[in-house]
C-alpha cells in the first residue's frame, strides 16, 4: 500500500558530468603556484580555490596508488555520490572526469530523499568515455605536447577551451553503455564484387585528386573502407557517426535543399554534396574551409583537411595534406567527378545489399541478442542497439542485463591483467 | 600496280587501258607519289614476306601465270617447249618439266594436290560455239569450266583420261571470279554485269546461291559493261565469306572519295550489303586481306590503309561505315637480294620499287611483280600499331583479333603500368576488361567441352571440337609471368598505384567470374607487407577479397611475428576451408595451444584416433604442468573408454611422458582401471 505508493513517486535520476578537468604537476610545482597546473577546467564558474584543491586531491591518489603499482596508478575513484576517473593520456598531463552516480529520488514523510547508487556505474564505460575525449581532442587539435611546442600554456589551454566547451555538451553519459567500452567499427556486408567495385572507385578517386592523401568510404554510417590506420579510423568513424552525419541527418529527411543540380553542365545529374566545406559551389565567394584532422600522432605526425562528401547513403571521406589549402577550383573539380561516380556507385550498393538481404532473410528480427567485437579490427555488431544516436542508446534489452554485461566484460578484462589498483574503492563517503 | 583484285595472269597481255570510273594518270606519276609515301618510314606495319617465291620474270619468251587456288607461279618458256618451273608459297621445291609447243598458253594450272595438269590454249569452245573465259579446280579431281554462255562442272577421271560432267547451267557471262578458301564461283551476268551469281561447290555438288545486284555508283549512261571484275574480290573475314566491291569516287554523288562496299555472301540466305570503308580519296586501289584486315593500297599516295570490320563503326541501320584503323602509311621498305653466290656479289641489295605499277595484287594477301620476278605475301606489324594507336581501348580491341598478338598485347600491358607512358587506372581497367572478356570466353567453350565430353554426348555430335586457343586468351599466368611480377619487383612505381594496378586486376578477373588464382593474391599480400600496410590486408581478407586456400593461409601463418593477428586470420581461413582440419592441429599445437587444438578436435569428432603422443608432447613443450595433467587424463579417460583400461599400450610410445607423470604428480595420480 504505502510501498505502492512510494513506488509510484519513485524517480529515476541519471548520471551527469559533475565536473571534468586537465591539469599538468609539472606546470605549478611550487607552492602558491597551484593554479598553473590548471589548463582546463569545467565547469568554468567554480571558485579557484576548489579548483585548486580537487586538483590536488586528484595529484594525491595518483601519488598514492603509484607507491602499489608504479606503472599502473589509479584509474578511478568510487564514492557514495559520484565517481572519478584519471587518465594520464601524455606524460604528465591528466585529465579527470567526475560522475555523480545515478539517483533514486523517493519520498518519505512528504520529503524527498535521495539515494544514490555507488554500484551502478560501470568504470571500464566510463574510463573509455575519457578516453576518447582525449582521442576526439588530439584528432581534431594534435596532440597537447604538439600545442606547448606551438605556443606555450596559452595555446594549449586556448585549445582546450574551445574544443572541451563545445565537446562536454555532446557527451550524453546517461547513454554510454558497453559498446563505448569497445569503440569499435561497424562494417558494412557487402559481396566481393561491390568490394572491389568500391575499391577499383576509390583508387580511380585518388588518381584524378593526385593530392589526396588518404580515403576512407562509408555506407549507411558503417565502414566499407579506410586507408587510414585502426586507431586513426576509430575516432574519426565515432566522430562522423555520433557528430557530422547526424547533424546532417535532419536537413536530408526535411527534403530541404534538394542536391539535384540540373544547371550541372554536360546534364551530369547527380546526388553528390559536401558534408564539410562549400556549401554552394555556384557561389564564387563560398569558403572553401575544411576541417582540419591530425593523424599518426605517433609516428610522422600528419595534418590533414577532412573532405567529406555524400551521394545517398554512401559518403567519402578525402584526406588531403593541411599544407595544401583546397581552392573552390578544386571543390568544383571533386564535385563533377566524384558526384556522378558515387551516385552510381551508392545505387549498386543499395541493389546489391537489398538482394542479399532477401537471400540471407536479415530481415527478419534477429535470433538472437548479442554484442560482437573483434579486438583485431575493431569490428563491431551489436543486436541490442537499435540504434545508437548520440543522445539515446535504444538498447532492446533491461538495462540490468546490460549492466551484466557490462561486470562480465570487465570481469574477463580483469582477468588478463588481475590487477585490483586499478579500481580503487573508498568505503568513507566523500 | 595493274589490277585492283587481278585474276587474270600477269602475262605480257598486261596493260590495258584503265578501266571506265577508274582515274587515270597513275603510271606518269610514280616518282612523286614514292616521296609523299616514303617520307613516313616509321611505323609501318605493313610488309612484305621475307622469303618471297623469286621466278624468271615475264617476258616475250617467257609468260608467267599465276593459280590462286595452289598459290603457285608457271613460268612457261615458250610455250612450255622449253620448260615450265612451277614455285609456291608453301612448297618450296620448284616442280619443272616440259611440253609439247600447241600454241599460246592462255591459262595453266594444277588440280589440288598437284596430280593432274590443265592447260588452256585457245579461246574457243570446242563442243559449242561459246569462248572458255577460264577453268578452275575445286578438288583434286573436279574441274569447272566457264564459257561466256554458262558453267560446266565436271569430274575427272584419270584412270580413263576422261571427263564427266557432273552438272552445267547455262547463263550469260561477262567475267567470273573464284574464290578457293570457300569454293565460289562468282559469275558477273547482265548488260550492265552487276548482277553477280555465286555457285557454291562441294564433293561433287554444284550448288546455285541466291543472286544479288551490286549498287552503281551512278547510272549508266548506256548499256554497256560498268562493273569490272578489277573491282571486286572475293575473300574470307572473321570465318565468312564477302564480296568486296571497289566503289570509285564520282562526281555526281557528293561522297568524299572512294569506298569499299562489302556485301556478306552467306551460304544460306541472301547476301547483303553491311559495310562501308571510308577511303576518303581517289585514285587507284588494290585490296589484300591479311589476318582478317582489308588493306586498301593506293597507288598515288603509295600508301595502304587497313579497315577491321569488327571495330565499331557508325552504324546506320542497315550498314555499318568504318574509318581505317590507322593513319596512311607505306609498305616497310624492301630490300631485293642480289642474285648470285654470296662470295661473288658483294654489293648493296637493291631497294625494290613499291607501289610499281607492274605490281599485280591477288586475294588474299598475295603481291607479285611481274616485271621483278618476285611473289610475296603481305603481312601486317603489330609492334607499329601500338604506337599508331593512341587509345588502348580500340588497341587493344584491335590486336585481340589479330593471330600473333600475345607477346605485343602483353607488351603494351607493361608499356602502360611503368614511366613514362604510365596510364590511368580507368585506362588500365578497360584493358584488363577487354582481356578477361576474351579470356572468360575461352574458359567458357572450354567448360562447355569438357562438359559434354564427360557426359558421353560427344558421340552424337562428332562436328564438337576441342576450343582453340588462340593467342588472344591471356591468361592469369601470362599476365603475372610477364606484367605484374615484373612489374612489382621494380617498384618504381608508388605503392599505392602498384597495389591499385593489382586490385583492379582482381576486380576485372572477379567480374568475368574466372576464379583468382592464389599467387595474384601472394603478389598483393607481398607489396602490402613490404610497406607495412597490414591494416588494409586485413580490411580486404576481412571482405573476402582475398579468396580462402591453403597456400594463403599458410602465407598469413608466415607473417604472424611482423603482424601478430595474421595468426588468427590464417585459423580462421583454414577453418572456413573445412578441409585443413589437420593443418590448424599443428598450428595450434605448435603454438602450445594444447587445449584449443583437443577441443578443436573433439569439435569434429576426431579425438578418438589422434595420436595421444603428439599431443602429450606438445603439452610437455609448452612447460605448464597443470596443461600437462589434463592432456594426460584426457587420453587415459579415453583410453579407458576406448579398451576399458586408462594405461597406454606400446603401440602409443607415450612410456616417457608417462614417467614424467609419475615424477611430477607421482605414481598415485594415474588413472585406476574402473573395475565392476
Amino acid at each position: 500500500m504505502a510501498a505502492a505508493g512510494a513506488a509510484g513517486q519513485e524517480k529515476q535520476l541519471a548520471p551527469t558530468l559533475l565536473s571534468f578537468f586537465i591539469y599538468n604537476p609539472k606546470l605549478g610545482p611550487k607552492e602558491g603556484e597551484e593554479e598553473k597546473k590548471i589548463l582546463f577546467y569545467h565547469p568554468n564558474e567554480v571558485e579557484k580555490n576548489e579548483k585548486i584543491r580537487n586538483v590536488g586531491l586528484c595529484e594525491a591518489i595518483v601519488q598514492f596508488t603509484r607507491t602499489f603499482s608504479p606503472t599502473k596508478p589509479a584509474k578511478s575513484l568510487h564514492t557514495q555520490k559520484n565517481r572519478q576517473f584519471f587518465h594520464e593520456p601524455e606524460e604528465n598531463f591528466w585529465m579527470v572526469m567526475v560522475v555523480r552516480n545515478p539517483i533514486i529520488e523517493k519520498h518519505k514523510d512528504g520529503k524527498p530523499v535521495y539515494e544514490y547508487q555507488e554500484e551502478e556505474l560501470l568504470d571500464k564505460v566510463y574510463s573509455s568515455v575519457l578516453q576518447q575525449c582525449y582521442s576526439m581532442y588530439k584528432l581534431f587539435n594534435g596532440t597537447f605536447l604538439r600545442a606547448m611546442e606551438d605556443g606555450g600554456v596559452k595555446v594549449l589551454k586556448e585549445r582546450l577551451e574551445k574544443f572541451f566547451h563545445r565537446y562536454l555538451q555532446t557527451l550524453h553519459l546517461q547513454s554510454c553503455d558497453l559498446l563505448d567500452v569497445f569503440c569499435g567499427i561497424s562494417f558494412f556486408p557487402l559481396d566481393k564484387m561491390t568490394y572491389l567495385k568500391i575499391q577499383s572507385f576509390i583508387n580511380r578517386m585518388e588518381e584524378s585528386l593526385n593530392i589526396v592523401k588518404y580515403t576512407a568510404f562509408l555506407y549507411n554510417d558503417q565502414l566499407i573502407w579506410s586507408g587510414l590506420e585502426q586507431d586513426d579510423m576509430r575516432i574519426l568513424y565515432k566522430y562522423l557517426t555520433t557528430s557530422l552525419f547526424p547533424r546532417h541527418m535532419e536537413p536530408e529527411l526535411a527534403g530541404r535543399d534538394s542536391p539535384i543540380r540540373a544547371e550541372m553542365p554536360g546534364n551530369l545529374q547527380h546526388y553528390g554534396r559536401f558534408l564539410t566545406g562549400p556549401l554552394n559551389l555556384n557561389d564564387p565567394d563560398t569558403k572553401c574551409r575544411f576541417p582540419k584532422i591530425f593523424v599518426n600522432t605517433d609516428d610522422t605526425y600528419e595534418e590533414l583537411h577532412l573532405i567529406v562528401y555524400k551521394a545517398m547513403s554512401a559518403a567519402v571521406c578525402f584526406m588531403i595534406d593541411a599544407s595544401i589549402p583546397p581552392t573552390l577550383e578544386f571543390c568544383r573539380k571533386l564535385d563533377s567527378i566524384v558526384g556522378p561516380q558515387l551516385t552510381v556507385l551508392a545505387s549498386d550498393i543499395c541493389e546489391q545489399y537489398n538482394i542479399n538481404k532477401r537471400i540471407s532473410g536479415a530481415e527478419k528480427e534477429p535470433q538472437f541478442k548479442f554484442i560482437y567485437f573483434n579486438h583485431m579490427n575493431l569490428a563491431e555488431k551489436s543486436t541490442i542497439h537499435m540504434r545508437k544516436t548520440p543522445s539515446v542508446s535504444l538498447a532492446s534489452v533491461h538495462p540490468d542485463l546490460m549492466k551484466i554485461l557490462g561486470d562480465i566484460n570487465s570481469d574477463f578484462s580483469r582477468g588478463e591483467t588481475m590487477d585490483e589498483m586499478q579500481t580503487l574503492q573508498l568505503l568513507q563517503p566523500c | 600496280m595493274a589490277a585492283a583484285a587481278g585474276r587474270q595472269p600477269p602475262g605480257p597481255a598486261e596493260g590495258e587501258a584503265p578501266a571506265a570510273g577508274r582515274e587515270a594518270g597513275a603510271g606518269g606519276e610514280e616518282g612523286e607519289g614514292r616521296a609523299k609515301g616514303g617520307v613516313e618510314a616509321g611505323g609501318c606495319y605493313l610488309a612484305l614476306c621475307a622469303r618471297p617465291v623469286h621466278f624468271e620474270k615475264a617476258n616475250p619468251v617467257n609468260c608467267v601465270f599465276f593459280d590462286e587456288a595452289n598459290k603457285q607461279v608457271f613460268a612457261v618458256r615458250s610455250g612450255g617447249a622449253t620448260g615450265v618451273v612451277v614455285k609456291g608459297l608453301e612448297d618450296r621445291n620448284p616442280i619443272s618439266f616440259r611440253m609439247e609447243d600447241k600454241g599460246e598458253v592462255k591459262c595453266i594450272k594444277f588440280s589440288l594436290g598437284n596430280k593432274i595438269l590443265a592447260v588452256q590454249r585457245t579461246l574457243k569452245s570446242v563442243t559449242k560455239n561459246a569462248n572458255i573465259l577460264g577453268f578452275c579446280w575445286t578438288s583434286s579431281t573436279e574441274i569447272v569450266f566457264i564459257t561466256d554462255q554458262g558453267i560446266e562442272f565436271y569430274q575427272v577421271l584419270p584412270e580413263k583420261r576422261t571427263l564427266k560432267l557432273l552438272k552445267n547451267q547455262s547463263i550469260n557471262v561477262n567475267w567470273y571470279m573464284y574464290c578457293p578458301e570457300s569454293s565460289v564461283i562468282l559469275l558477273s551476268t547482265t548488260v550492265l554485269g552487276n548482277v553477280l551469281q555465286p555457285f557454291y561447290f562441294k564433293s561433287g555438288t554444284m550448288s546455285k546461291l541466291s543472286k544479288f545486284e551490286i549498287e552503281l555508283p551512278a547510272a549508266p549512261k548506256s548499256s554497256k559493261l560498268s562493273l569490272s571484275e578489277r573491282d571486286i574480290a572475293m575473300a574470307t573475314i572473321y570465318g565468312q565469306l564477302y564480296v568486296l566491291y571497289l566503289r570509285h569516287h564520282s562526281r555526281t554523288s557528293n561522297s568524299t572519295g572512294a569506298e569499299v562496299v562489302l556485301y556478306h555472301l552467306p551460304r544460306e540466305g541472301s547476301c547483303k550489303k553491311t559495310h562501308i570503308l571510308k577511303l576518303n580519296r581517289t585514285g587507284k586501289f588494290a585490296l589484300n586481306v591479311v589476318d582478317n584486315l582489308v588493306v586498301v593500297h593506293h597507288q598515288d599516295t603509295e600508301t595502304s590503309v587497313i579497315f577491321d570490320i569488327k571495330l565499331k563503326g557508325e552504324f546506320d541501320g542497315s550498314t555499318t561505315i568504318h574509318q581505317f584503323v590507322l593513319p596512311p602509311r607505306s609498305i616497310q621498305p624492301y630490300q631485293i637480294p642480289v642474285a648470285g653466290p654470296p662470295s661473288v656479289t658483294s654489293q648493296a641489295p637493291v631497294p625494290c620499287k613499291l607501289y610499281s605499277s607492274s605490281w599485280i595484287v591477288f586475294q588474299p594477301d598475295i603481291i607479285i611483280s611481274a616485271s621483278e620476278g618476285y611473289l610475296w605475301s603481305l603481312q601486317v606489324k603489330l609492334e607499329p600499331v601500338v604506337n599508331l594507336l593512341v587509345d588502348k581501348g580500340k588497341l587493344m580491341d584491335f590486336l585481340l583479333q589479330r593471330k600473333e598478338c600475345k607477346m605485343v598485347i602483353l607488351s603494351v600491358c607493361s608499356q602502360m603500368l611503368s614511366e613514362p607512358e604510365r596510364g590511368s587506372l580507368s585506362v588500365i581497367a578497360t584493358v584488363f576488361d577487354k582481356l578477361n572478356n576474351e579470356y572468360k570466353k575461352y574458359l567458357e567453350a572450354e567448360q562447355s567441352y569438357t562438359m559434354v565430353v564427360e557426359t558421353g554426348l560427344s558421340r552424337s555430335n562428332p562436328l564438337l571440337k576441342r576450343p582453340v586457343r588462340t593467342q588472344a586468351v591471356i591468361d592469369q599466368s601470362d599476365m603475372y609471368t610477364h606484367v605484374l611480377s615484373v612489374f612489382t619487383e621494380k617498384k618504381e612505381a608508388p605503392h599505392k598505384f602498384t597495389i591499385a594496378v593489382l586490385m583492379e586486376y582482381i576486380r576485372s578477373l572477379n567480374q568475368f567470374q574466372i576464379a583468382v588464382q592464389h599467387y595474384l593474391y601472394e603478389l598483393v599480400i607481398k607489396t602490402l607487407v613490404q610497406h607495412n600496410l597490414f591494416y588494409m590486408l586485413h580490411q580486404f581478407l576481412q571482405y573476402h577479397v582475398l579468396s580462402d586456400s591453403k597456400p594463403l593461409a599458410c602465407l598469413l601463418l608466415s607473417l604472424e611475428s611482423i603482424y601478430p593477428p595474421a595468426h588468427q586470420l590464417s585459423l580462421d581461413m583454414l577453418k572456413r576451408l573445412s578441409t585443413a582440419n589437420d593443418e590448424i592441429v599443428e598450428v595450434l599445437l605448435s603454438k602450445h595451444q594444447v587445449l584449443a587444438a583437443l577441443r578443436f578436435i573433439r569439435g569434429i569428432g576426431g579425438h578418438d584416433s589422434i595420436s595421444a603422443r603428439k599431443f602429450l608432447d606438445a603439452a610437455k613443450q609448452a612447460e605448464d604442468e597443470m596443461l600437462f595433467y589434463t592432456i594426460f587424463r584426457f587420453f587415459e579417460q579415453r583410453n579407458q573408454r576406448l579398451r576399458g583400461n586408462p594405461s597406454f599400450t606400446p603401440g602409443e610410445h607415450c612410456e616417457e611422458h608417462v614417467t614424467f607423470f609419475k615424477q611430477v604428480f607421482g605414481e598415485q595420480a594415474l588413472m585406476k582401471p574402473t573395475t565392476f
